[in-house]
């Protein structure tokens, strides 16, 4: 064996390591066992109506999606602002505040949600939606400025420039030029956020008031027992669909990226 | 909010000013949920403010119980522990597949590639939870062992130590191949070719040129993942046993179950002292961008 071939089943094992695990959550969602183990019994489509009759996992849906897209709406507008100011213009002190915007990343979750809560309920907020809601913006913030900013640096100023030479406005020039080439950005960047706010477990379990589940709490509630053949079925609705919606994201960003260089 | 300077007639100054209103949403969001919190959360720390239930008395009381409670000093060593074995595990499972997609000419490579980032996307507690059916009673690995007659009772693969370490090098381990394979990807390819044609072997080559050329990448890759690891919350309550607690379960025990505010600060600051000291370290070495830029 040639030391290619050592490394090429080396990458095979990690792939494998990555994934099979993944595997086994899709295959035993379609397992008959009652208690969600292998061997597999037969085969059954039954755990996936079982999930649709589920009225506290469709609960969770809802506010997992309402949070999401709250979350990716507020941290979009606030993150483009943010890297146009970075791109586009040049003030003292901007290493500094480059530092701010990324702070986020930098602290580790549970001390951020330790310190949110802390302070939000001194504040009078209890833990409550608006708090989840603020916390995952704060999340978010630091990708989508990321984002965007990766996309602004590569658009050429010159044709805003051209618009306000043409008589257009500044907000005009803006609106018609800069935020139309920006919007794979925008997209790119509110899907990340949608995708951390949707995803996010230890913020929203030190932030959710009692009683409100988002998709990610429900099913570590749910895995308090054991793992039940339902939690197995949602978990391969969930690794399908973001699949499905990471093979629609890249071919989309594909087209504008043609349309971009044709 | 009125900046100073904004009355200024002039489109030069206008413009030269615009990028305080644009940073500024984005500048008080951060302000206020993340900075301001972390200060408060000092002051509560020490008394000077109070919430909720919080014993009300100025000073260093809770810091000198916690701090003297070798309880806590015991999971954090602990905790970071757990978080340099895994990324000691993360670095060594890592470099292979890092090297074969740097240096592979397969047309299959972008696919590859993108299979590393499909991970980030796939929710953790989904990922976390897989697990169970790989390593547990009835799970993938027993009843295979069961089913060949190597055992007749399960082994005990779940809720210990080692299969917290496993989740979370699962769920580490594409930040650290990207990060090596960036590297790498950098590297110019005629280097090693270079050692090579002066005698040494491809082996040797990898070892005096490609491995140390690849250690910024494996250092960033190491200090996020570390990061991460040893902030976890979810990975150790869902494989792991009552003993395979981490700090920040510790966090939420005082804070949400105990109600102690007090103490969970004093436990949130440790710990991001303890984190804080490492990053300062590596940023020493690294540079602050490059750490930002391997986080995201």
């Amino acid at each position: 064996m040639t030391s290619r071939t050592v490394l090429g089943l080396a990458t095979g094992a990690i792939y494998a390591f990555l994934f099979l695990p993944l595997a086994a959550v899709i295959l035993l969602a379609f397992a008959t066992n009652q208690f969600g183990g292998f061997p597999i019994e037969g085969v059954t489509l039954q755990w996936f109506a079982d999930l649709w009759a589920n009225d506290a996992i469709l609960a969770a849906v809802r506010t997992s999606l309402v949070l999401g897209l709250a979350t990716a709406l507020i941290s979009t507008a606030i993150g483009v602002l943010a890297a146009l100011a970075m791109v586009r213009h040049d003030f003292p002190g901007k290493a500094w505040v480059a530092g701010v915007l990324l702070a986020p990343l930098l602290v580790p979750e549970v001390v951020l949600a330790a310190a949110l809560l802390l302070f939000l309920s001194w504040m009078g907020v209890p833990r409550s939606f608006p708090l989840l809601l603020a916390g995952h913006v704060i999340f978010a913030l630091p990708f989508v400025i990321l984002v965007i900013q990766a996309r602004l640096t590569g658009l050429d100023p010159a044709y805003e420039d051209a618009a306000k030479s043409l008589g257009a406005s500044p907000v005009q020039a803006f609106f018609r030029t800069t935020l139309p080439l920006l919007t794979p950005a925008l997209l790119a960047g509110a899907l990340f956020a949608f995708t951390i706010s949707f995803d996010n477990i230890t913020g929203t379990l030190f932030w959710k008031p009692g009683g409100t589940e988002t998709v990610p709490t429900q099913i570590y509630a749910m895995l308090r027992d054991s793992v039940s053949p339902e939690v197995n079925a949602l978990g391969a609705v969930m690794v399908v669909g973001t699949v499905l919606v990471f093979l629609v994201g890249l071919s989309a960003m594909r087209v504008s990226y043609h349309e971009r260089t044709d | 909010m009125k900046m100073p300077g904004t009355d200024s007639k002039g489109a030069d100054s206008k413009r030269a000013l615009a990028h305080r209103w644009l940073l500024a949403p984005a500048i008080i969001a951060i302000t206020l949920l993340l900075l301001v919190p972390l200060l408060f959360t000092v002051l509560l720390s020490l008394g000077i403010l109070n919430v909720g239930n919080s014993e009300n008395t100025a000073g260093t009381g809770a810091w000198q119980s916690v701090l003297g409670d070798g309880f806590y000093w015991w999971f954090l060593v602990k905790t970071l522990l757990v978080a340099g074995v895994s990324t000691l595990v993360a670095a060594l499972l890592g470099y292979p597949p890092a090297y074969f997609l740097a240096t592979s000419r397969s047309r299959w490579r972008p696919l590859l590639l993108l299979l590393i980032v499909l991970p980030f996307w796939i929710s953790y507690i989904i990922r976390t939870m897989s697990w169970i059916n790989v390593l547990g009673a009835s799970g993938a690995i027993n009843e295979a062992a069961m089913g060949l007659g190597l055992i007749d009772t399960p082994w005990p693969l779940l809720y210990n130590q080692v299969s917290v370490i496993v989740g979370l090098v699962h769920f580490i381990l594409p930040f650290m191949i990207l990060n090596i394979y960036v590297a790498l990807d950098g590297l110019d390819e005629s280097l090693p070719g270079a050692a090579k044609s002066l005698g040494a072997s491809s082996w040797q080559a990898f070892c005096r040129v490609t491995l140390p050329l690849s250690v910024p990448g494996l250092a960033a890759g190491s200090l996020i993942c570390f990061l991460l690891a040893a902030g976890s919350y979810v990975t150790p309550i869902i494989l792991g046993g009552p003993k395979d607690a981490m700090f920040a379960n510790l966090i939420y025990e005082a804070m949400i179950i105990q109600l102690d505010w007090r103490t969970g600060a004093v436990l949130a600051l440790l710990l991001l002292g303890a984190l804080g000291m490492v990053t300062a370290i590596a940023a020493r070495f690294l540079g602050l961008e490059r750490i930002g830029r391997a986080a995201a």
